[in-house]
């Protein structure tokens, strides 16, 4: 059994070898994940549901999908990832070749959360695979079965010399970043990031953070609360809130609350029966330590329970909540809270929401309800027509325009939850306390590669260099000046 | 708050007060939104191409007396490419600053889906002694164009370029966006402690770490452009005269104080003597035969430097040069041959006038010794045969590579420039300084119609929902896979037959009444 260092140690040997580079080595291993998953698909559902209870169709849906669409779309798209980029040449470099090559960094650490203890842990692997690196992989302890069937299965399907697991807790992990990455990629809390960071920065590795942070979502102006309830409800409730781009709090004017909760309580009814607890479609609190911390948060609560608010310690269970007169300095307002509770915090105007996001930090996830939205882009296809219909000017007072001009956020999606995340062809990452760094799709392969830029020069057009050689001279230096006057031009410094 | 009243024996130290309070300026001036428009940083933009300009004289000045830069040397290696960057950024801006669509999925195709670039907010720029200017501006130019505030704290080792700076910037740039920094070692600690939305930090590794440490308590994101030797690889069978010229006017620039300059040669002992010649030539045709009267040979930016420079030479005969003058800083143009791997020379970044030559037996050899070592931030590489240039780049990395001269790389806007490892993280130059200081906000704009269609992800689940989101959220949507290609043009092809036959078939049968002449023709 290797030490953590000899583990590591082992792993850059194989990477200098050079067996992680050619690209049929990269699809053999994705395709070789891709089978991990579909063969045992069962027992990946049945540690998922030991772990956090999740539904199977929860489970389907949000780990095991998102992973093969990753697998699809990376085996799909490996060969032009890995294709040289070429760059655009100036007057000075016209004659020459240049080129950004695509490499990989060496040895990278992965660390998964619990919450989605597969699509987390394997989505950046995918990523560290395609761009030819070998990769440390350490699952969530939290998560244990999970993280045992993954400790099993990886070694069994994927390159054991190139790719180990790592399970253990917290000293472990302390331990294990330590030792020199040439990446690492968190996924987890802003205080485990720090020390992460901090931990990084002895080797200067570069690190990808995915962190969380308290969600808003604003609910304003004309909205069709049937739909906007549904959507709310499926993105606050699904994994039992544990989800980092899950809605965190919503923000609206007391009209509007009047209104959505008698919409929020028929949704929870028609989702999860009168009974939640009985439901097959709730999840479970993932630990007993997380459950008390929840239920600790709303005790501590001044606000007022409105829709359920029961718990069951032995089964980790918390119903589908939501409390309203929830003041800034509440304890629901305190830290991320990553459970089945939704407070309502009253902001009667749209500006008076914003401010309200804004004195926070800057969220994964930002969500927008509102009919009143015209954004338009270019290219937009469909809608291209409609921008027709809209050019009144009438663009910079609507909600959504204003909520994304006046906010930051890792992410944004108006009118829904949580899918901005299921496209492989958005970035997903967070922005400051939320994050840095971004993956999903190309973005994994770019996060896990090193641009290197490559300019081939010929031998001819000596005379030309001389411009830059001394003895200097001011005529020299006009030529030169004039060569690098063009448009786009290069410079010699 | 009675700011009359309030006690002044309470106030903090006057420097202290200085960083906080700029930065503090700086992000009140970030809020209030003004960096937003495309417009204002068009117009600060401009106003940073003026100060150029107008000023270009003081900066030559500040320069000469910094490291006794001569005159071409300044617009050369500093004006000109910060002058096209800030023409790239102006022409470019509305580009950059645009969304970008991105590619949809079934479950999104009537959506609004894309990339919106945003500013940070307040980045703190650091900058480096050696190309004062450029490596303080250039990171500037992006961050303006990005929309962020920007605290700028150049080097204190290029003092009268810093003061310069801290004079020139406010007098053309928003005050409060852009401050200026000034100060050592304590006044950048302080400065390290406060919070940043990003800091872009040119210098060493060693400090380069403390950086990012600083920033790792605020969760700070840092893009570090640091050093390393720089190896420069000389295969036996090239124009060896070429390749000399364009080394040394790469490595002695700035007096061989510059992060890309070819740290080290690497060839084969055949060649040592033609190369130490062809240096020797060049040398002679640069600077004259007495570089130290040349106006165009630098110095030393300071005595510790020069101090670490002769120290790095102690024990060894140089081929070429080896003289200094410690009262001018001054050190000559210098080669050293048959340097072995383990000496001083070897183990740090030179960063000065000494150009040491190591002998490897061939291309393997000589890759074998490159990764043995730190990633350098570039590899140079003069070579004829492209088979065994892309071989040796393939085998190796670096931030960056110029095969067949020096540092031109760095030198197109379109090439992302920065490190690797120890070298460094992140990059920049051109649109990649824009993309580097900005947040790229995924943006999913949906309506809230169509309520049906989400209906299938709801619970309580059962399977044929369950088969219709998968479906739904499948990607890629359409299978581009070579076996659907090749059926699909299969299928193609004999519908399109298919359906000519049908044509035909039907004309035959209605043919015998058409009145077109093609037709009777063909029957007659």
């Amino acid at each position: 059994m290797d030490t953590q260092r000899q583990l590591v140690d082992r792993l850059r040997s194989t990477f200098r070898s050079g067996i992680t580079i050619p690209e049929q080595f990269r699809q053999t291993q994705l395709t070789m994940l891709m089978s991990m998953i579909q063969d045992n698909e069962e027992q990946i559902l049945n540690a998922l549901h030991k772990d956090l209870a999740k539904p199977k169709f929860e489970a389907i849906m949000s780990e095991i999908d998102i992973v093969i669409n990753e697998l699809h779309y990376a085996i799909a798209n490996l060969t032009s990832w890995m294709k040289p980029e070429y760059a655009g040449t100036n007057l000075a470099t016209k004659l020459d070749d240049c080129s950004v090559r695509r490499e990989p960094l060496g040895v990278v650490l992965i660390i998964g959360p619990w919450n989605y203890p597969l699509q987390l842990l394997i989505v950046p692997l995918i990523g560290a695979i395609a761009a030819g690196n070998c990769a440390v992989i350490k699952p969530s302890e939290v998560s244990s079965a999970t993280d045992s069937l993954m400790a099993e299965l990886i070694p069994k399907y994927l390159s054991q010399d190139c790719y180990a697991v790592v399970s253990g807790g917290a000293e472990e992990t302390k331990a294990l970043v330590q030792n020199r990455f040439d990446h690492i990629f968190y996924t987890g809390s802003q205080t485990v990031a720090r020390s992460i960071l901090r931990a990084a920065s002895d080797h200067l590795t570069p690190v990808t953070l995915e962190l969380g942070g308290k969600c808003p979502c604003l609910i304003y102006g004309k909205v069709n609360m049937a739909s906007a309830a549904q959507r709310l409800v499926w993105s606050k409730y699904f994994n039992a809130g544990q989800s980092c781009v899950a809605p965190d709090y919503v923000l609206c004017s007391q009209a509007t609350r009047d209104a959505l909760l008698p919409a929020l309580r028929q949704t929870l009814e028609d989702f999860y029966s009168k009974d939640p607890q009985t439901c097959p479609d709730v999840s479970r609190i993932v630990s007993p330590q997380h459950w008390t911390r929840l239920m600790e948060l709303l005790a501590r609560s001044r606000g007022k329970v409105v829709v359920g608010g029961e718990g069951n310690q032995e089964d980790k269970y918390i119903a589908p909540t939501v409390v309203v007169d929830v003041a800034e300095d509440d304890a629901l307002m305190e830290e991320e809270i990553f459970g089945p509770i939704l407070p309502i915090i009253t902001a009667e105007s749209l500006q008076e929401g914003i401010d309200f996001v804004n004195r926070k930090e800057k969220p994964l996830a930002l969500y927008v309800f509102s009919e009143e939205s015209s954004v338009r882009t270019r290219d937009s296809g469909p809608g291209f027509l409609l921008t027709f219909f809209f050019w009144a000017g009438e663009l910079h007072t609507t909600i959504v325009n204003a909520v994304l001009e006046k906010t930051s956020s890792g992410g944004f999606c108006s009118n829904d939850g949580i899918v901005h995340m299921t496209l492989p062809t958005l970035p997903f990452g967070g922005v400051g306390a939320s994050g840095c760094g971004s993956y999903h799709g190309r973005w994994s392969f770019e996060t896990f590669s090193h641009r290197r830029a490559v300019m081939l020069r010929g031998w001819a057009l000596e005379r030309l260099n001389s411009l830059r050689y001394p003895p200097y001279s001011e005529q020299k230096l006009s030529w030169l000046r004039w060569t690098t006057s063009a448009k786009s031009s290069c410079s010699l410094m | 708050m009675d700011l009359l009243n309030y006690p002044k024996a309470r106030c903090c130290p006057r420097p202290v007060c200085m960083e906080r309070q700029a930065v503090k300026r700086a992000r009140e001036a970030f809020l209030s939104g003004r960096t937003r428009p495309l417009e204002f940083r068009l117009q600060q933009l401009h106003a940073l191409q003026r100060m150029l300009t107008e000023k270009e004289t003081e900066i030559s000045t500040a320069l000469k007396q910094d490291i006794n830069r001569s005159q071409y040397d300044t617009p050369l290696l500093e004006v000109i490419g910060i002058e096209n960057e800030i023409k790239l950024a102006t022409e470019k801006l509305a580009e950059w600053a645009a969304p970008r669509p991105v590619e949809r999925n079934l479950l999104t195709i009537s959506d609004e889906v894309y990339i919106q670039p945003e500013p940070l907010g307040v980045v703190l720029i650091i900058g480096a002694w050696n190309y004062p200017w450029a490596l303080t501006l250039l990171p500037l130019v992006g961050a303006i164009a990005a929309g962020n505030a920007a605290v700028v704290k150049p080097s204190e080792l290029s003092e009268f370029s810093s003061l310069l700076l801290r004079a020139l910037l406010p007098r053309y740039l928003d005050k409060d966006l852009y401050p200026v920094v000034t100060g050592g070692v304590s006044e950048t600690q302080e400065l390290l402690k406060l919070r940043f939305d990003h800091v872009f930090y040119t210098g060493s590794g060693t400090v380069g770490k403390v950086v990012m440490e600083a920033a790792a308590r605020h969760l700070t994101p840092v893009t570090l452009e640091l050093g390393g030797k720089s190896p420069c690889y000389i295969d036996k069978d090239c124009d060896i005269r070429v390749a000399c010229r364009r080394i040394t006017w790469g490595k002695f620039v700035n007096c061989g104080q510059t992060c890309i300059a070819p740290d080290f040669i690497l060839c084969e002992p055949c060649i040592q003597g033609q190369v130490v010649d062809r240096i020797r030539q060049t040398l002679l045709e640069f600077y004259g035969a007495d570089p130290k009267c040349s106006p165009d040979y630098g110095r030393i930016i300071n005595q510790r430097h020069f101090i670490r420079i002769m120290g790095l030479m102690e024990g060894y005969t140089p081929v070429v040069g080896g003289q200094s003058d410690a009262s001018q800083r001054y050190i000559a143009p210098t080669v050293l041959k048959d340097v072995p791997p383990h000496s001083r020379m070897m183990q740090e970044e030179i960063f000065g006038p000494l150009l040491p030559i190591v002998a490897v037996s061939d291309m393997d050899d000589a890759i074998r010794f490159i990764n043995e070592r730190e990633k350098p931030l570039a590899l140079y590489i003069f070579c004829s045969d492209k088979k065994a240039t892309k071989r040796m780049i393939e085998e190796t990395s670096s931030g960056g590579v110029t095969v067949n001269d020096v540092m031109m790389h760095y030198t197109l806007s379109s090439l992302p420039f920065g490190g690797v490892g120890q070298s460094g993280m992140g990059r920049y130059h051109g649109k990649h300084t824009f993309d580097q200081l900005s947040h790229q906000r995924a943006c999913l704009v949906r309506s809230l119609g169509m309520e049906s269609v989400n209906l299938a992800r709801y619970p309580p689940q059962d399977r044929r929902r369950a088969r219709r989101v998968r479906m739904a959220l499948k990607s890629p949507m359409v299978d581009m896979s070579k076996r659907t290609f090749i059926w699909a043009v299969v299928a193609t092809i004999i519908s399109f037959a298919l359906f000519i036959t049908l044509l035909v078939i039907l004309l035959i049968a209605s043919g015998l009444n058409c009145t077109c002449w093609y037709w009777r023709g063909f029957y007659n």
